[in-house]
């Protein structure tokens, strides 16, 4: 039925989905990371922006992306659905990425689909100037769907996801150029889940943000991810400290120290780890 | 004179006046500008709004407006009054009293009835360039800003379009002749002999020859819209560019295509500042004179482009297209310039000039009035 996976239609990958059941160690113990970065060197034109980060994120779990300006941290989150494409003379020039065990950067993958599977959020909330409606239904639209009923279905479930439909359910209709800026970023968010993605990334999502929109974004964090599994890269490190279930820490376009945010935050391993998180620089 | 007592009094030093007087002159080239335009605008409104205004009812002279331009005669009649006809009134009533007395003093072209005919051919005019530079130019804009990514290639291309924008008029009015008056293709039932090329191909019944359109509607519509092609494309161009990144994010991260995301979240918020842009363009073309002197444009025709074509069918569209126009622009050049300068024609000259101006101003005031219009609805 239609209402029940409203998505069928955007779902249609089979490259990343038939791969995954060949490579995946689909029982190793816990949870198989979901995403798998190996060896990844990444440059804009001549100048490096990562090397040689070695990381796995694991399935429905917050992963935080933490360091100073500059580090990488962004880009590597870009890295993730190919957003950095967009972007001429960037690219990935050694190692692999792979998401669902297939390698994203394999020339047989489109970015299109792969968009489909990782969503992502902004840094500056940039809901389209049209209705709260037609900005939650633009990725469903874009995919194909065009049934009304459906929409409104998703529409309503993906605004509850994102704690946004009380607030507006009595203003679909209105642009969301009216919204609070909290209340973009939930759209936003709640954009980006209509289309149900696999992984959501998140670019800093409350740096513009007040702390009491602040508070609801996260709050909103730890009840996705139940079904999402969810990136965030943030410069507050308490925020990491408070919303992921696991940290890692870039400086210079190097991964630092990765691990649980608990042994990250109170026992890490390396010594600028330690400094970093204690405040002595950053 | 006292001085006063502070230490930061002025002091009459050379600096001091060398200040002021580059104030003066500043100043002075600038509301030079403003009084060279009040003084055309002024003269243009003394002597041309008369002409289409009228102080009794209904106020406007509909005549100027609704007819084309005909010879003027000045004549006398029996009473030894001069009097002013059209060429067709003045036949008509000469025939309706033959017995009259009728002295002519001297006969005019163009210089009297209206311009309606220039009217409706610039307005065609223009509608075809329009159709064509917009149709090409947003095209070119959204590769150039959207699917293009740098490269020497893009880089001449820009230099081009920049080139394009200085290639004064009348070059624009030469090719225009040789390329779309003298070598594009046109099917035509007898090849003529003007080909550039002398290249034609048997066709069902007829040819498919080089020959070009021959000076036409068409022709010169094109050749205005090569004209202000640079100008559109560096509008729309700058429009898009105007449209936030966030937008084009938003949007590829939620799984959509290049061309989705620019036909949903980048074209609707660009295409205020592409109107505004293009009924700027508008008023720019309208008033070419060059682009269409060989291309399109005759001083004098009795009909209307719709009036009294004879062909059926398609073939009616074509010899609607193919046919030779009256322009404003062009008239204006015709009674200022080609024909001998007497007070007689001189309400015509005002008349056509002052009814040109209000034309631009409208449009000018329009285009201003859609972007505050849109400025107020669109915020991000």
């Amino acid at each position: 039925m239609l209402l029940e996976n409203p998505n069928s239609s955007l779902m249609e990958t089979p490259s990343l989905e038939e791969d995954a059941v060949h490579t995946s160690p689909s029982d190793s113990g816990e949870s198989a990371p979901i995403i798998d970065i190996e060896g990844v060197d990444f440059h804009y034109g001549k100048s490096k922006a990562l090397s040689d980060i070695t990381l796995a994120i694991p399935e429905k779990q917050v992963t935080a992306f933490i360091g100073p300006s500059g580090c990488g941290k962004s880009t590597l989150l870009r890295c993730l659905n190919r957003m950095n494409d967009l972007i001429e003379g960037a690219q990935i020039s050694k190692g692999v990425i792979r998401i669902l065990g297939t390698d994203i950067y394999d020339p047989t993958v489109d970015p299109i689909e792969l968009r489909k599977h990782v969503g992502m959020v902004f840094q500056k909330s940039n809901p389209f100037p049209k209705t709260i409606y037609d900005n939650v239904a633009y990725g469903l639209r874009v995919g194909g769907l065009t049934d009304k009923h459906g929409l409104d279905e998703i529409v309503e479930r993906s605004l509850r996801s994102a704690a946004l439909w009380d607030e507006t359910k009595d203003r679909l209709k209105d642009n969301a150029m009216g919204l609070s800026g909290g209340q973009q970023q939930r759209l936003c968010i709640a954009r980006a889940i209509a289309v149900q993605p696999k992984i959501i990334l998140m670019d800093e999502p409350c740096s513009a943000l007040d702390p009491i929109a602040t508070m609801r974004i996260e709050k909103l964090i730890s009840e996705l991810k139940s079904d999402y599994t969810i990136v965030i890269v943030t410069h507050n490190m308490q925020q990491a400290s408070r919303v992921s279930d696991r940290t890692a820490l870039f400086y210079l376009g190097e991964l630092v120290e990765e691990g649980t945010t608990e042994q990250i935050f109170q026992n890490p391993d390396k010594k600028e780890t330690e400094d970093y998180i204690s405040g002595r620089f950053g | 004179m006292a001085v006063p007592e502070h230490p930061f009094a002025t002091k009459a030093t050379a600096l001091h006046k060398q200040e002021s007087a580059i104030r003066v002159f500043l100043r002075a080239a600038t509301y030079f500008i403003l009084c060279c335009a009040a003084f055309i605008f002024l003269d243009i409104f003394l002597k041309g709004a008369p002409v289409v205004f009228q102080a009794n009812f209904p106020f406007v002279n509909f005549d100027f407006l609704t007819k084309s331009p005909e010879t003027l005669v000045v004549y006398q009649d029996g009473e030894g009054e001069i009097q002013q006809q059209s060429a067709n009134q003045f036949e008509a009533m000469r025939e309706a009293h033959p017995d009259g007395q009728y002295d002519i003093i001297g006969s005019y072209s163009y210089s009297a009835g209206g311009v309606l005919g220039p009217l409706i051919g610039t307005a065609f005019l223009v509608m075809i360039c329009m159709t064509v530079a917009l149709s090409i130019g947003v095209a070119s804009a959204i590769f150039l800003s959207e699917y293009s990514r740098g490269g020497r290639t893009i880089r001449g291309i820009r230099l081009a379009i920049l080139n394009l924008a200085g290639v004064p008029s009348i070059v624009f009015g030469l090719f225009g002749l040789g390329f779309f008056c003298y070598a594009v293709p046109n099917i035509v039932a007898e090849p003529a002999g003007r080909s550039l090329f002398h290249f034609q191909l048997p066709f069902s019944n007829s040819y498919l020859s080089l020959e070009g359109w021959d000076a036409c509607m068409l022709a010169g519509g094109c050749t205005l819209a090569l004209m202000i092609l640079p100008v559109i494309i560096t509008a729309c161009e700058e429009s898009l560019r105007a449209v936030p990144m966030g937008f084009r994010e938003g949007s590829l991260a939620l799984g959509a295509t290049k061309w989705q995301t620019i036909r949903k979240a980048v074209l609707p918020y660009a295409f205020p500042g592409i109107l505004t842009a293009s009924i700027l363009g508008i008023t720019r073309v309208a008033g070419e004179t060059a682009p269409i002197m060989f291309t399109a444009a005759v001083a004098h025709k009795d009909k209307l482009p719709w009036q009294d074509l004879e062909s059926s069918g398609l073939g009616r569209l074509f010899e609607f297209f193919f046919q030779k126009v009256q322009a404003l622009p062009y008239h204006i050049y015709t009674v200022a310039a080609k024909i001998p300068q007497s007070d007689y024609n001189k309400p015509m000259q005002y008349g056509s000039v002052f009814i040109f101006m209000m034309l631009v101003f409208a449009f000018a005031s329009f285009s201003i009035l859609l972007r505050i219009q849109f400025r107020k609805k669109l915020k991000w």
